[in-house]
């Protein structure tokens, strides 16, 4: 019987089986279905990694590295795609070299990772060519396959990927034409709109979007709007713009189709499993972190949260179960999740940790977290972004006895 | 010179070739584009229609309720993804109540078999998410649901087999008497049959100025993700009134939903982009019958053209002596194809065509799908073949084992969207977004195409347009 399986091998299963052993779990394995650990990290030849976690200014596989170098007592199976886990931790998976196999585990940590939205999940009209791709697909085809997925390109999202794809199709010789954000607001990192955007000076256009692709066999040109308060394109605000091709960086989604096939219940609002403070999921013994909980902008916040799941499971694993009364975080004004989502005080030590995103930009308010109407904890901030996953740590000696939590955004008074 | 050549690739030049090479014929299809099936046929709602709908006494009648029947036997042996789930036609008030007794009363007539009427309760009972204003509906338990570029892939593939000679890449221009002209060459027929679906009267124009006005239509859809399957069990349509034809919601075979199509005449029939207007209106009319139905679970979106015509009915007649024309074939052309492949035997071999069955002929087809099979099967298989091991498609858990064996069959794929409709690489949520990098390098290994050059679909539709480093 295996302690711990992890299942990916991207930055947080990295993180979470070093952590796992650490913590005393004397078999862990991590299931990889790439040929190399490191996960989407491989390709992101950018810098800036690391900055908290390792006080440098790392690129993406020089990050994943320094946990690879870690895995020592850590079996690692790659080139093996897990195809189910069951809720009594049976991990099914197949690779070339084992074939079908079947293991059991004394713990479970899920840490597939996320997704990029498509076209289709925001139903852009137009013809189909080619030369439509998410910005995580262009990145791989140039990364590491060496290949220009087009000239002349403008970017839909201001997501943090498709910032970063900007600059690197720049840098390789193409234009970019145009950044086009549905919100008013970017969803990326302000650092990432200043250094590949700006330094470029590639225009963004905020509360647009593209109306139409147009293109029989490839991209030809976009068309694009203004868009009202409402996100719906203003008649006559139209105007195209010839490309060979668009990117898509409008969105992640968290990849919890193992997690559904588990039975583990879903929060439709991160679109990851419900987590307890040690990021067990409702399902006892099986625990989640990193992108597939909730989207992170940063990969330092994955491998903190990550370790955290990690030394649960080995806890977990060598017979120690999390328990005592549950208090529910719900999300008030403002705030459109948090993770997690159900605290166990007596697991928690001195401070419970909340992390959650801000559904508007925010100029100084205060973050608080009020048991009904009473303030347990309040916490001012100058500025709050959708695009900056914001934390705050409650002493828990100040929940009392409360069975809900509420975190809002409020005024300062 | 060829016994009999059959211009367009799509479902139903694909059955009449795989109904044709079952004779002492010498047959060849040109088809324009680089594949089998990437006009109507791969944009369509993928229903075989079980016959309610067409004129009583009309060819459409005919050809619908026998193309179904052979629907049912076919898929069996050609291994082609179909599941009989019946279809509602669902009435929403007293006017569609009518309608859905009109409906029954013409499928009686037609012959269609299982044909029951619904009351609201029944209804429910079979749609649980079916909307409260559902009044009564006409349940078709033959209708079914199918992967159609699978079924006009398996005709042509066993017709290559039986000796079908297959001109991919090559646009007919003209037809003179017994001649052929394409852009490569010219080529002689005792008889040539065309299916040439929105491009029928084109084709027939060639030989005669058609008496048939084409009025190709328009209809977009969206393709929801699975995690919406199960919100229909059956085809659900609404009742054509007034307002229109109405939407469809329905479960497709490869366990996704399909909602759609809405109805919009062109002027350009090659144009088969979405619209804002077209999207908007299939989302609003298919809440009608399906309230709760999620649309953001939406993976894709897509448009198909319908030859249609001034005539209802399907337009299949001689226009000379060795012109036989298959016009306006709109739905229910799907459901109908190999009913019509068997007609067009029938009036080949009336205007004296000399038809013998060969002795030995292949009627099978198999196709390895690794979700499929058991846990034995498996690791048997990759046991024999490692790279049914790996993973490509994490979202249709397709194998490169699967992708390779696409390149042996007998019509080989050009291009990523080719490897999909093969083995459905690609089809899932995320849309080729993981898995196309990788399907172009195995499209790259096992043709030696370079990858600059591998196609998304079309000629001309290239992935990696910018070139190497």
């Amino acid at each position: 019987m295996i302690d711990v399986i992890v299942i990916g091998g991207g930055p947080a299963g990295l993180a979470a089986a070093v952590s796992a052993r650490d913590n005393g779990a004397e078999k862990v394995l991590i299931i990889e279905r790439d040929t190399c650990l490191g996960g989407i990290l491989n390709q992101c030849i950018h810098n800036g990694f690391g900055l908290h976690r390792f006080k440098e200014e790392l690129s993406g596989p020089e990050y994943a590295s320094r946990y690879v170098e870690q895995l020592e007592n850590i079996e690692v199976l790659t080139d093996t795609m897990v195809l189910e886990v069951t809720p009594q931790r049976v991990v099914r998976a197949v690779s070339r070299e084992n074939g079908y196999i079947e293991l059991e585990a004394k713990a479970i940590v899920l840490a597939m990772g996320c997704r990029e939205r498509t076209r289709g999940a925001i139903s852009i009209p137009g013809d189909r060519p080619a030369g439509v791709y998410t910005a995580g697909a262009a990145q791989r085809y140039l990364n590491i396959e060496g290949y220009m997925v087009g000239k002349n390109a403008v970017i839909l999202g201001s997501g943090d990927i498709g910032l970063i794809m900007a600059r690197r199709m720049t840098l390789e010789g193409a234009k970019v034409h145009a950044c086009v954000e549905l919100m008013p607001y970017s969803g990326g990192l302000t650092r990432n709109i200043v250094q590949c955007l700006n330094d470029f000076d590639i225009p963004l256009y905020l509360a647009h979007t593209i109306t139409r692709i147009h293109g029989k066999n490839r991209v030809e040109g976009v068309t694009i709007a203004k868009v009202g308060p409402d996100r719906k394109p203003i008649a006559g605000t139209e105007f195209d713009i010839e490309c060979d091709t668009v990117l898509l960086s409008v969105g992640l989604i968290p990849e919890n189709e193992l997690t559904r096939g588990a039975g583990i219940p879903i929060d439709r609002r991160t679109n990851g499993a419900f987590v307890y403070e040690n990021m067990e999921t409702l399902s006892e013994g099986i625990f989640a972190c990193g992108n597939v909980v909730h989207v992170h902008d940063l990969v330092d916040y994955v491998s903190a949260e990550s370790e955290r799941a990690g030394a649960a499971a080995a806890k977990y694993a060598l017979g120690s179960k999390a328990a005592g009364r549950v208090i529910t975080v719900e999300n008030g004004e403002g705030v459109s999740y948090t993770v997690p989502q159900y605290i166990r005080p007596e697991n928690c030590g001195k401070t419970a940790s909340l992390f959650f995103r801000v559904r508007n930009v925010y100029r100084n308010v205060r973050i608080t977290v009020r048991n009904g109407e009473k303030l347990v904890a309040s916490f001012n901030r100058e500025h709050m972004a959708p695009g900056e996953m914001e934390s705050i740590v409650i002493p828990v000696s100040l929940v009392g006895d409360a069975e809900k939590l509420t975190v809002s955004i409020e005024e300062v008074k | 010179m060829f016994d009999v050549i059959i211009i367009g690739g799509g479902v139903i030049g694909s059955a009449a070739a795989y109904e044709l090479t079952k004779y002492n014929l010498r047959v060849a299809l040109f088809e324009k584009e680089n594949d089998i099936a990437t006009g109507t046929t791969k944009a369509n709602s993928a229903i075989i229609h079980a016959g309610y709908d067409p004129v009583p006494g009309s060819l459409t009648a005919r050809l619908n309720v026998r193309g179904n029947e052979l629907a049912h036997e076919i898929c069996k042996k050609l291994d082609v993804p179909f599941k009989e789930t019946g279809s509602v036609v669902c009435a929403f008030g007293e006017e569609d109540d009518a309608t859905v007794k009109k409906l029954y009363e013409r499928g009686v007539q037609n012959g269609v078999p299982g044909l029951r009427i619904l009351n609201k309760e029944e209804l429910r009972a079979l749609e649980p998410n079916i909307s409260e204003d559902a009044t009564s509906a006409l349940y078709a338990p033959t209708a079914g649901v199918i992967s159609p570029w699978e079924y006009a892939l398996a005709f042509a593939e066993t017709a290559v087999v039986n000796g079908l000679e297959l001109h991919l890449c090559e646009k007919v221009t003209d037809i003179k008497e017994n001649t052929v002209v394409t852009e490569k060459g010219e080529y002689g027929a005792k008889y040539i049959v065309a299916a040439a679906g929105v491009n029928c009267a084109e084709v027939e124009g060639y030989v005669k100025e058609p008496d048939f006005v084409l009025k190709a239509n328009k209809g977009e859809y969206f393709l929801l993700d699975k995690s919406a399957f199960g919100i229909v069990n059956t085809v659900v349509f609404q009742c054509p009134n007034k307002n229109g034809k109405g939407v469809l919601i329905s479960p497709t075979v490869h366990g996704n939903i399909i909602v759609g199509p809405n109805a919009e005449g062109v002027s350009d029939k090659t144009d088969i982009s979405t619209t804002a207007q077209g999207l908007d209106f299939v989302r609003n009319a298919a809440y009608k019958s399906v309230p709760s139905l999620n649309l953001s679970a939406n993976i894709r979106n897509f448009a198909g053209m319908r030859a249609n015509t001034n005539e209802e009915d399907f337009i299949i007649r001689f226009v000379s002596p060795q012109f036989l024309s298959l016009a306006g074939i709109k739905s229910p052309g799907l459901a109908s194809a190999p009913a019509i492949a068997e007609y067009v035997c029938e009036l080949l071999k009336d205007a004296g065509l000399e038809m013998s069955k060969k002795e030995t002929y292949t009627d099978s087809r198999s196709v390895i799908r690794f979700k499929e099979l058991t846990a034995e099967e498996k690791n048997a298989l990759i046991k024999k073949d490692p790279a049914y091991g790996r993973v490509v498609c994490r979202c249709e858990i397709i194998t490169e084992g699967e992708i390779n064996a696409t390149f042996k069959t007998p019509i080989p794929p050009v291009s990523i969207d080719g490897v999909k409709r093969r083995c459905n690489a690609g089809m899932g949520r995320c849309q080729g977004g993981f898995c196309a990098p990788r399907v172009l390098d195995i499209i790259h290994k096992n043709t030696g195409i370079p990858k600059e050059k591998i196609l998304k679909d079309k000629e001309g539709s290239y992935v990696l347009s910018g070139g190497a480093l």
